[in-house]
């Protein structure tokens, strides 16, 4: 019946099955749209669609499948203010034309306006619908309907002068390639470590079967504490000049390893791990940590993530004193093997995209330096960032 | 049985025909949206519509999906074994009931809220995949199949804490409760305050459309935060002129506490508040 339309979906990266596709036929075939196109977008926007960030996705294959179902050519163009119409004839129409104009009735006038608009638009935009967005119509967000010209915000609700789909109200939802933090707790769950210790809070079944029977039948609670999830974490951020087109992305992962891990500890280092690190940035010039009293603090057992773009001139990793920040007795390089003989189980997470990586040396170095354990910061990068930890 | 809203509560076109779709097949209907838009409310108000009795199932993080079927109570069974007490010799005085299968018993269908499931456990939806899909589940300890004698109206609730598992979401409506827009917001405020006044409604709508629309705050005011704003706005009897006067050394609009609930957010409006009165000078 709408496969052509379930198709057009999944080609759109809309993730539909034929489950759900059914249980649409289903609820068609039990009448719960009565034959009312906005009551089939609604139902079928229900039944299809699971994330809200496929609905603008959505919005627009049902757009384009279902062009033209409904009906077009309503007759309120009368609601049309004054001053816009003036505008659009200052857009379409030249000096001359604007004076014969001036003899035309008003339906005349309307009609010569829309056969401009459709030529105008067929020369620009290939039939585009979404003309608004374009900025070439005075009509605002929602555009205008190649049958004739309607303005986008219409008080009475009832009156659908723009189709539903065609609003794309969820347009800012769809959020592409980009990962949020749930995402990225999916992708730390990889690291859990399941583990009992603290309270003894739950009953451990078998443990108190046992001791009662050897108890000659008399009762014997026996308690466990509750599982949890005892990875530990050390996060090394770089901070500041080259990173701050990623602060967003390391504030999401930041929260995201915030409510994952127990265990968490972070610090800050600029461009490249030195004898000194930080964890407040507004002190960060008072409050000074020593990399040697972090290293002595947390057991070989933590795990160690560094995200940084690792974008620097290559003398700050290699050289004493290449640091741009202060004159380093001991090279970068140096620093961070000795992190790395310290904690075995190490990544770097690396916000600038892979394919840009071979373009920078200093890149190249610390891929080096980190036996090539270093991963982009997108969702896949960050699950084989934890596999290679977990491992 | 058909829902379309109630005298509290404004349900939009989209959320009656999702809500239809899912009562028909009888399929649960997952909801989503914003804190604040009326997610946990709509199954109360379906259940009231419907004349349905409702129960809540509210998911914590500790939550297990077995705890909804049923659990079995093996310390106060030990205990009273100890007792020497009768009842010990039959294993069904010692399953708990949980809310799925309080739902599965009722005579009429009631309307089951499983409210907040993102806060559970990841494996939490997969564990209920069978139960939801058909509506029955097996009792190893006393061998008994549990089917639902009329299916209930399942309504599941997210806050988007964790993404859900595809199977999952398959297997369900999905809503997600838009912001509403000006003219909605004041059906509902006219649903909630029958007597409140006109002037005021759109004096204080534009203020709080004003502060969501203030770029980078940390939880944006939501239906329930205007809602409540707007009882404390009457309850001082508040002139509409306060809300009307636009001096920017009064950027912040009273009684701001029901509205930004975060203290960054409330310096943020007080910096905005500084600016434009630097620019003003």
């Amino acid at each position: 019946m709408f496969t052509e339309f379930f198709y057009e979906l999944r080609n759109a990266k809309v993730p539909v099955t034929l489950r759900e596709y059914l249980t649409l036929l289903e609820a068609l075939d039990k009448g719960v749209a009565r034959y009312n196109v906005n009551e089939f977008y609604y139902l079928s926007r229900s039944a299809l669609v699971k994330d809200e960030k496929n609905l603008d996705k959505f919005d627009r294959v049902f757009g384009k499948c279902f062009e033209g179902i409904e009906f077009t050519a309503e007759d309120d163009v009368h609601e049309i203010p004054e001053d816009w119409l003036k505008q659009l004839t200052e857009k379409f129409f030249t000096e001359e034309e604007k004076a014969a104009l001036e003899a035309m009735d008003w339906d005349e006038l309307m009609e010569t306006l829309k056969k401009r608009m459709e030529e105008q638009d067929e020369r620009h935009e290939g039939g585009n619908k979404w003309i608004g967005t374009n900025g070439k119509s005075p009509y605002g967000a929602h555009g205008y309907n190649p049958a004739g010209v309607r303005i986008g915000q219409d008080k009475n609700k009832n009156n659908k002068a723009v189709k539903v789909w065609d609003k794309r109200e969820f347009k800012n939802l769809d959020d592409g390639l980009e990962i949020g933090t749930r995402n990225m707790k999916v992708a730390l769950r990889r690291l859990r470590r399941w583990a009992r210790d603290g309270n003894a809070e739950e009953l451990d079944l078998p443990d108190t079967i046992r001791s009662t029977a050897k108890n000659a039948g008399y009762l014997d609670l026996k308690m466990v504490p509750e599982r949890h999830n005892s990875v530990k974490v050390l996060l090394f951020f770089d901070v500041g000049g080259s990173m701050d087109p990623h602060i967003k992305v390391c504030e999401e992962l930041f929260s995201a390893a915030r409510t994952e891990f127990k265990n968490l500890e972070y610090f800050y280092f600029h461009n490249c791990l030195y004898e000194e690190v930080w964890q407040d940035n507004v002190r960060r010039r008072a409050d000074k940590l020593g990399t040697y009293q972090v290293m002595h603090t947390y057991p070989h057992d933590y795990k160690v993530i560094f995200v940084g773009d690792a974008t620097m001139s290559p003398y700050e990793i290699v050289h004493p004193g290449g640091s741009v920040e202060h004159w380093n007795e001991e090279s970068g390089e140096s620093w961070m093997q000795r992190m790395l003989s310290v904690y075995p189980k190490a990544v770097w997470l690396n916000p600038v995209p892979e394919g840009y990586w071979d373009s920078t040396p200093s890149i190249e170095i610390l891929k080096q330096i980190m036996s090539h354990r270093m991963f982009p910061m997108t969702l896949e990068g960050l699950e084989r960032a934890m596999k290679e930890l977990s491992r | 049985m058909k829902f379309e809203g109630t005298d509290t509560y404004v349900a939009t076109e989209d959320l009656m025909v999702a809500v239809n779709a899912s009562i028909t097949l009888g399929r649960p209907l997952l909801i989503k949206g914003e804190p604040g838009t009326g997610k946990t409310v709509l199954a109360e108000e379906v259940a009231r519509a419907l004349n349905k009795p409702l129960i809540q199932w509210h998911i914590k993080s500790s939550t297990k999906a077995q705890q909804g079927l049923y659990e079995y109570d093996a310390v106060s069974r030990l205990r009273d074994s100890q007792l020497g007490d009768e009842k010990v010799h039959d294993i069904s005085n010692y399953i708990v009931k949980g809310k799925l299968w309080e739902a599965f018993e009722g005579d009429e269908s009631p309307v089951l809220l499983i409210d907040e499931i993102d806060k559970a456990d990841i494996e939490f939806p997969n564990d209920l995949l069978l139960e939801l899909d058909r509506m029955e589940f097996f009792v190893y300890e006393t061998q008994e199949q549990i089917v639902a004698k009329n299916r209930p109206i399942v309504m599941i609730t997210s806050n988007n804490e964790k993404e859900l598992p595809d199977a999952f979401l398959r297997r369900c409506f999905f809503h997600y409760i838009q912001f509403p827009d000006p003219d909605t917001m004041r059906d509902i405020i006219g649903v909630h305050f029958p007597e409140i006044q006109k002037t005021l409604v759109s004096e204080a709508l534009k203020i709080f459309y004003e502060v969501r629309d203030v770029p980078g705050l940390k939880k944006k005011p939501s239906t329930s935060e205007l809602l409540d704003w707007l009882k404390l706005l009457m309850a001082e009897d508040m002139p509409e002129e306060i809300l009307r006067e636009r001096d920017p050394n009064k950027l912040i609009p009273p009684l701001h506490g029901a509205l930004l609930k975060n203290e960054q957010d409330v310096h943020l409006f007080e910096r905005l508040a500084f600016l434009t009165r630097r620019e003003n000078r």
